[in-house]
């Protein structure tokens, strides 16, 4: 008998933890409820009672080997009221175990679903996204369809434009040529019949025998000559074509002279440049060409021939002297031009070394560029200096000293106004604290009188309990209360907290419970319990309280408000302060 | 600088004798014969009729006085004035007449162009030259009066006969490649003729005295072309100015361009020197020259103006041609070679305030003289390298290598000079008004002036 009622409890134990583990519940209000659960179960009585507990325990052994569990749980006596106890107990325990596991699965199923879901969700989106991009690229697709359809249509217009253009050039064209040629052909027409009219004129003056047409000289003059005129014969024609030949001969000749005379002068410039060429050249090829001096000098000696040649047939100045001469002055050209590049070259290393020279020497000229320079930013510095304590003076007295000092005034006189007024407001928040002070001390009397006569109600119903206590009677009651309290010595001012905090305002309930409730299946330590009271709101409502004094001192009225506000929380926070405090000096 | 009184004139008739003894003028229907260097009447002609062209024979021993409205020529001898010629076309009409290099001979031109009369003083006889072609310049002489090329047109083509003058005798015929001849000059030397087609095609032919043709030149197709061309007193160089508002020189040797003068609108060529024309008010005579020779008092109600000398970059006005009209104003119209060949004078139509001189040698832009009026004519000084020009105002302009001035005309009632001729020694200048006419002496001293001419750069 003793030992169902161990099972019993232990197995309620067990449910009770499992309860408020899962359900995640208040553990007080379970306790309660269980309490109440207990007494309607025994009551009632759904699936185990004295009558038919064989086959209670034949419905459990089928429903382990359902589950694959070996053992059997026997009834101890035939009648069934008790049971073996080692195999109950490992079935309970393998129950559990396999009720954990399967928790631990389904948690695990949970999650891995939860995280599915959510890639599933994820995948959904951005298959949304990914469809109303599609969407929206097959619109712009259609649109850059539509706009090139319509560009190849104007391309088209155009083409036929360009075409029709082309024609009407063309056209143009050739209505100008057959307007050209008509024109040019009027023009002949009209051209000849003018001819024509010219000629019928003539011919009508001709034989009109125009009587006016006459001239009257008083007596005949003589050739400006002096010279007698001359019959119109072919000897006369013959030496007009001499003597226009003649004329002409003489006007070459002329030309050919200068031009004769030009080419000798050119030649002689030819030759007095070939001359200083290789005058010039002749005594640096030696130490310029060192190595082909043997060349050089065929080469010399070639041009001396070429020379002596073109001097020879230099008068008779035939196309293979010209020849000559030109190709020696080429050839010199070239060697002076070489010469030249090499001259350069030469000049270009020279300057090159002077330039990196240049970049060695001056390391002094450098340092005292420097020098310079640092003296030169030193002053400009100082000038600087001298610029703005000028500027600073030019616009000090720019303001006279009446103005400055009533500035100085105003500035002051605001500065005061605002400390008046952060003086106020401070000392309104005294007053306030004050009020608060008198309330919390108030208050704490109050309660400590109420814990007073706590203490007396609590020693009147021990004192009666324990005059009323007898082992038999009202058992059940008794020992649901009591289990209560054997079981869970520590949860018992936990209970008497959760019983205040039933008369204490919901909203503050609630802030205490959950982290309460967050915390482990074991019951809160008294420690624990005293300083999520204590410190949790003291931490907050002294921060908090603090951020509003310094709001209030920068802010204005409106600050004033939510110190109001705020009042009111820090008042609800004081209270439960103040009830953690008395706990703790309890 | 001196000036003489004015002398009335008509029809800007006015010429020295080619051996620069004698002034003839013309005042309506009189002929009035000078001596220049006294400018007293030595003889008094009257003609029949108002004179519409007068011109000296070589030997300044003739003159002869046209009257195109009556067909009428009447000759005067200096020697013998009770001499008289009177040559009547009759009703076949005159538009043109001149003398031929012998001063024996006078050619006239009948109306319509039917036909060129050549009438001999010497013999009474007549000659006729047939088809000559109304253009440009048809007839032009040799400068040693030997040769006379004639432009011809026969069943629509284009000729040129040349004559020898001595007898008229027909040398040579022959057809030129030319679509419409529009001109034919002769080199200064006689040996080649440069002949030019009409401005719808740029084309020049240099053919010899034989006929032969030597070269063609063409610039470009498509385009209006040639619009004036001028021979180097050298011969050595050809000008020909264009509508596309370029020079081109071409050389005496190979025909080929050898240079290309452009005129643009704006100068940045800093070699050059441009000379602007300031007019101000005459409230302070400043410039020395000025005062010095312009005598006081009788340009107190002209306005005088001075040349300043501008730097680079510079913008001459430019006048856009009317598109629509015949012959646009745009494009090189006059070219002229100093005495010297040495320098190249010209003026672009659309920008008629303008006067080009261009250095023969260095063949670039010497000097730019941009005047406040359109220029009307320039001639350069027969002997000297000095041009002188004048743009319809009371005042001549003259530049030379050494500087540039302005000279203030000292005449009375608004003397404008409307064209200018150098008496052939370079001495003086004959400045013609509307109906008067006017001689600027050049002074004497004339280095001296032309100290005071250096150019105000130097001064500077």
């Amino acid at each position: 008998m003793g030992e169902r009622w161990t099972t019993e409890t232990s197995m309620e134990n067990n449910e009770i933890s499992r309860m408020s583990h899962v359900m995640m519940s208040p553990s007080r209000q379970s306790n309660l409820e269980l309490a109440y659960s207990l007494s309607t179960y025994s009551v009632i009585g759904a699936f185990c009672t004295e009558d038919n507990v064989p086959q209670c325990l034949l419905h459990i052994n089928q429903e382990l080997a359902s589950l694959g569990l070996p053992v059997c749980i026997e009834a101890s006596s035939p009648e069934g009221a008790n049971l073996n106890a080692v195999p109950v107990l490992n079935a309970v325990y393998e129950l559990l175990q396999i009720h954990r596991r399967d928790m631990c699965t389904l948690e695990e199923m949970e999650k891995e679903q939860m995280k599915k879901s959510s890639s599933l969700d994820l995948i959904q989106m951005t298959n949304s996204r990914l469809k109303d991009q599609l969407e929206l690229s097959i619109r712009e697709k259609s649109g850059l369809y539509e706009t090139e359809r319509q560009l190849q249509l104007k391309l088209k217009t155009l083409q036929r434009c360009l075409k029709g253009e082309k024609d009407e050039v063309q056209k143009l064209q050739s209505i100008i040529a057959s307007r050209a040629s008509q024109y040019s052909h009027d023009a002949k027409r009209k051209e000849r019949e003018a001819a024509k009219l010219k000629e019928r004129l003539s011919q009508l003056l001709i034989d009109r025998k125009d009587k006016k047409l006459a001239i009257d000289v008083l007596n005949n003059l003589g050739r400006s000559d002096g010279k007698r005129s001359q019959w119109r014969t072919t000897k006369a024609t013959a030496s007009h074509e001499g003597e226009m030949y003649k004329f002409l001969l003489c006007d070459y000749e002329e030309s050919q002279k200068s031009l004769v005379l030009e080419n000798a002068e050119l030649k002689k410039v030819l030759q007095q440049m070939k001359k200083e060429m290789m005058h010039i050249l002749s005594p640096c090829q030696p130490s310029s060409r060192g190595a082909t001096a043997d060349e050089e000098l065929a080469e010399s000696d070639e041009d001396e021939k070429t020379r002596d040649s073109s001097r020879d047939t230099l008068d008779q100045s035939c196309e293979h002297a010209r020849e000559q001469l030109t190709n020696s002055i080429r050839l010199q050209w070239r060697k002076l031009r070489n010469h030249v590049e090499k001259l350069d070259n030469q000049a270009s290393q020279v300057l090159h070394q002077m330039e990196s020279n240049k970049d060695m020497i001056p390391f002094e000229t450098h340092q005292d560029e420097m020098e310079r320079m640092r003296h030169e930013v030193q002053q400009c510095k100082e000038f600087i200096h001298a610029q703005q304590q000028l500027l600073q003076q030019q616009l000090s007295t720019s303001f006279d000293d009446e103005t400055a000092a009533l500035l100085y005034d105003c500035y002051t006189l605001e500065e005061k106004e605002r400390l008046k007024e952060e003086w106020r407001l401070f000392e309104e928040q005294k007053r306030n604290f004050e009020k608060e002070r008198r309330n919390f001390t108030e208050a704490a009397i109050r309660l400590g009188r109420e814990k007073q006569a706590f203490e007396e109600d609590r020693a009147a119903w021990f004192k009666n309990h324990f005059l009323n206590m007898t082992p038999f009677t009202n058992r059940r009651r008794c020992s649901s209360s009591d289990g209560q309290s054997s079981l869970s010595i520590i949860s018992e001012p936990e209970i008497r907290m959760s019983v205040k905090a039933h008369k204490a305002k919901a909203s503050t309930y609630t802030t205490f419970s959950t982290p309460k409730s967050s915390r482990s299946t074991a019951a809160p330590s008294t420690t624990d319990l005293y300083r999520t009271l204590r410190l949790i709101p003291d931490c907050s409502s002294s921060m908090h309280s603090n951020q509003v004094w310094q709001e209030s001192s920068t802010n204005g009225d409106e600050d004033i408000r939510i110190k109001s506000k705020s009042r009111g929380l820090h008042c609800s926070d004081l209270d439960i302060f103040a009830l953690g405090e008395d706990d703790s000096l309890t | 600088m001196n000036f003489s009184e004015l002398f009335k004139q008509s029809n800007q008739l006015c010429k020295v004798s080619p051996d620069g003894k004698y002034l003839a003028t013309c005042v309506q229907y009189r002929l009035v014969v000078r001596d220049v260097s006294t400018l007293q009447i030595l003889h008094l002609y009257t003609c029949l009729d108002q004179v519409s062209h007068m011109e000296w024979s070589s030997d300044s021993l003739f003159i002869l006085c046209a009257m195109y409205k009556r067909g009428l020529i009447q000759v005067w001898s200096l020697e013998q004035p009770d001499w008289h010629c009177k040559i009547d076309e009759g009703s076949i009409g005159l538009v043109s007449s001149r003398w031929s290099p012998d001063g024996r001979h006078i050619l006239n031109t009948t109306e319509f162009h039917l036909r060129v009369t050549v009438w001999s003083l010497c013999t009474k006889a007549v000659s006729y030259m047939k088809y000559p072609k109304a253009c440009q310049k048809g007839i032009d002489f040799s400068k040693d009066g030997g040769y006379m090329a004639l432009a011809e047109r026969r069943d629509c083509k284009d000729y040129v006969s040349i004559f020898v003058c001595e007898d008229w005798h027909l040398l040579r015929n022959f057809e030129t490649e030319t679509q419409d001849l529009s001109g034919l000059e002769w080199s200064p030397n006689g040996c080649v003729l440069a002949v030019w087609d009409s401005c719808l095609e740029y084309k020049v032919l240099l053919y010899s005295l034989d006929g032969r043709l030597l070269s063609t030149y063409s610039a470009y197709e498509w385009s209006l072309g040639v619009k004036c061309v001028s021979w180097s007193p050298s011969s050595q160089f050809l000008a020909i100015g264009s509508y596309d508002e370029k020079v081109r020189i071409l050389n005496h040797i190979t025909w080929g361009k050898i240079a290309q003068f452009e005129h643009p609108a704006s100068i940045d060529n800093t070699k050059a020197t441009v000379y602007k024309e300031v007019e101000r008010r005459p409230a302070v005579p400043s410039d020395e020259l000025l005062q010095h020779n312009i005598k006081v008092g009788s340009t107190l109600l002209n306005t005088k103006s001075k040349y300043e000398i501008c730097a680079p970059p510079i913008q001459i006005p430019v006048v856009k041609p009317d598109p629509d009209r015949a012959n646009p104003k745009i494009g090189v119209s006059v070219l002229a070679f100093s005495s010297d060949s040495r320098y190249l004078a010209s003026r672009n139509d659309n920008m008629a305030t303008a006067v080009w001189v261009w250095d023969m040698q260095k063949m670039s832009l010497e000097a730019v003289l941009e005047q406040t009026a359109a220029v009307r004519c320039f001639q350069w000084d027969p002997r000297h390298p000095r041009l002188a020009l004048c743009t319809g105002n009371s005042k001549l302009y003259l530049w030379s290598p050494r500087g540039c001035v302005s000279v203030q005309v000292p005449a009375e009632g608004g003397f404008q000079v409307q064209s200018l001729s150098w008496h052939c020694s370079g001495d003086f200048l004959i400045l013609l008004g509307k109906d008067q006419l006017c001689l600027c002496y050049m002074d004497a001293e004339q280095e001296e002036n032309g100290r005071l001419w250096r150019r105000k750069k130097d001064r500077k």
